[in-house]
């Protein structure tokens, strides 16, 4: 592949840079920010975040959200995910997206139910 | 009739064989594809690891109470070592795609400089990793199992944890190891924990201003303490044993299914790195020896950087999942 053929624009477009080694070094910049953030939220954990949005706390919503973010940029930029093919990149982002949401939806789902049963069953210490 | 005719031979471009369709190498598809299998692995050992965090939802440890240590240092910094080794990994990953970079340019010397700093990335990590594991094994303060198999943690009249030694009064017992060349020889039992739970007992009677946390998450996120009545009536009506360290029975931190799952999923992922590494070195060595520069394509650093990136994305989620959530 030619040095000129990957694709040098992140946020669609509102960043372009002049070469795929300074692509490379702004992505790597983004991901730290990003870590860092965790990192202090992490530390600091704010009071107000701890209300429950959605059934589970705003920080872990962020915590999240900004892993998704991080793993979006090490897929499409370290992985070059960016610069494949429509097909091959659907083939295999698509696939693990859709069997992962399941299961986690599927596991959690049964999780939740089994710590009620605990708490408000007759069952305390089974299995 | 000749125009009814389908050509089969390997003029026919799309169906002759030799065409990429997907626009990549066979061997760089693989590895997406396995990618994704990998993927599902790590995801099904994760959505394992919340459905029992689920389960035991107000009685599952605080990342912040367990992973406190920092080498070289003494005190309680949680978060900092782990967002360290996480950094070094994500630099790694920088390297790995450096040397790719230069891989596309045929830059033999860069490729070789960018591919040694890549794999000293994974060596720093792999050792931090022992670390971590080294000092949730062994624990830090110590703590008491109920009957049920719930940990109680003694605290100071402030709120910070106390050791067992810093407290615990000496006291004569004749309960000693049993090893199978003394006793049964079917059956042995690992090492006696420092204390005995009299002991730790007498300690705390003997310190007024000592309290039990128990296992269990307030409503304020931390887990609840107990007042010094209520932790005398605790300790002496449920306390059995001293627990000290962590391993896949028992856990002084909480729950022992936290420590099976941060040894199993951690310990998975290692595995993983300690792989990418030695593919790393291999690579290394072809790259050394010109092995790409005559074959006149470095496609093979780009494979083995993707499984490189791979891992730091599970690592990613890891770090989500085990420290920050």
């Amino acid at each position: 592949m030619a040095a000129d053929a990957h694709k040098l624009e992140i946020f669609r477009g509102l960043v372009k840079f002049k070469s795929n080694t300074q692509k490379i070094w702004g992505v790597l910049i983004l991901l730290s920010i990003i870590t860092a953030i965790e990192v202090v939220l992490g530390i600091y954990k704010p009071e107000i975040l701890n209300a429950h949005v959605l059934g589970m706390k705003a920080l872990n919503w962020i915590f999240i959200i900004l892993t998704v973010v991080k793993a979006y940029y090490i897929t499409w930029d370290f992985m070059h995910m960016r610069d494949e093919v429509a097909s091959l990149r659907r083939m295999v982002v698509w696939t693990g997206v859709f069997l992962i949401s399941y299961l986690i939806f599927i596991i959690l789902q049964e999780g939740g139910y089994v710590h009620n049963v605990f708490d408000n069953g007759f069952v305390k210490m089974d299995f | 009739m000749d125009t009814t005719v389908v050509k089969t031979s390997a003029e026919n471009k799309r169906w002759g064989g030799g065409t990429e369709p997907l626009k990549t190498s066979y061997g760089k598809m693989m590895m997406w594809f396995f990618i994704t299998s990998d993927a599902l692995t790590f995801a099904g050992f994760l959505a394992a690891y919340g459905f029992s965090r689920f389960k035991f939802a107000d009685s599952w440890p605080i990342a912040d109470n367990v992973f406190t240590h920092v080498p070289f240092i003494h005190g309680n910094y949680p978060m900092i070592f782990v967002a360290f080794m996480t950094f070094i990994l994500i630099i790694s990953s920088v390297t790995m795609v450096l040397a790719v970079d230069a891989g596309h340019h045929k830059n033999k010397a860069k490729v070789t400089i960018y591919m040694f700093l890549t794999i000293l990335g994974g060596l720093v990590f792999l050792s931090s990793q022992a670390y971590e594991w080294t000092t949730f094994i062994k624990g830090t303060y110590g703590a008491v199992s109920t009957k049920g198999g719930n940990i109680l943690h003694i605290m100071d009249g402030q709120g910070n944890q106390v050791a067992l030694k810093d407290f615990a009064i000496a006291q004569s017992s004749d309960r000693e190891q049993h090893e199978s060349r003394k006793g049964l020889w079917f059956t042995s039992e690992t090492a006696l924990p420092s204390y005995t739970f009299d002991e730790v007992l007498a300690g705390f009677k003997a310190n007024p201003d000592l309290v039990v946390r128990t296992t269990y998450t307030g409503e304020d996120g931390h887990k609840t303490t107990l007042s010094r009545s209520e932790s005398l009536k605790e300790l002496e009506t449920k306390g059995k044993k001293v627990v000290e360290g962590a391993n896949l029975k028992q856990n002084e931190y909480g729950s022992p299914l936290f420590a099976n799952y941060f040894f199993f999923i951690t310990g998975f992922h290692g595995f993983h790195v300690s792989i990418g590494i030695m593919l790393n070195i291999i690579i290394f060595f072809n790259v050394l020896l010109g092995t790409y520069e005559r074959r006149g394509s470095y496609e093979m650093v780009e494979k083995v950087g993707l499984y490189w990136h791979f891992v730091d994305l599970v690592w990613v989620f890891v770090f989500t999942f085990f420290y920050l959530v």
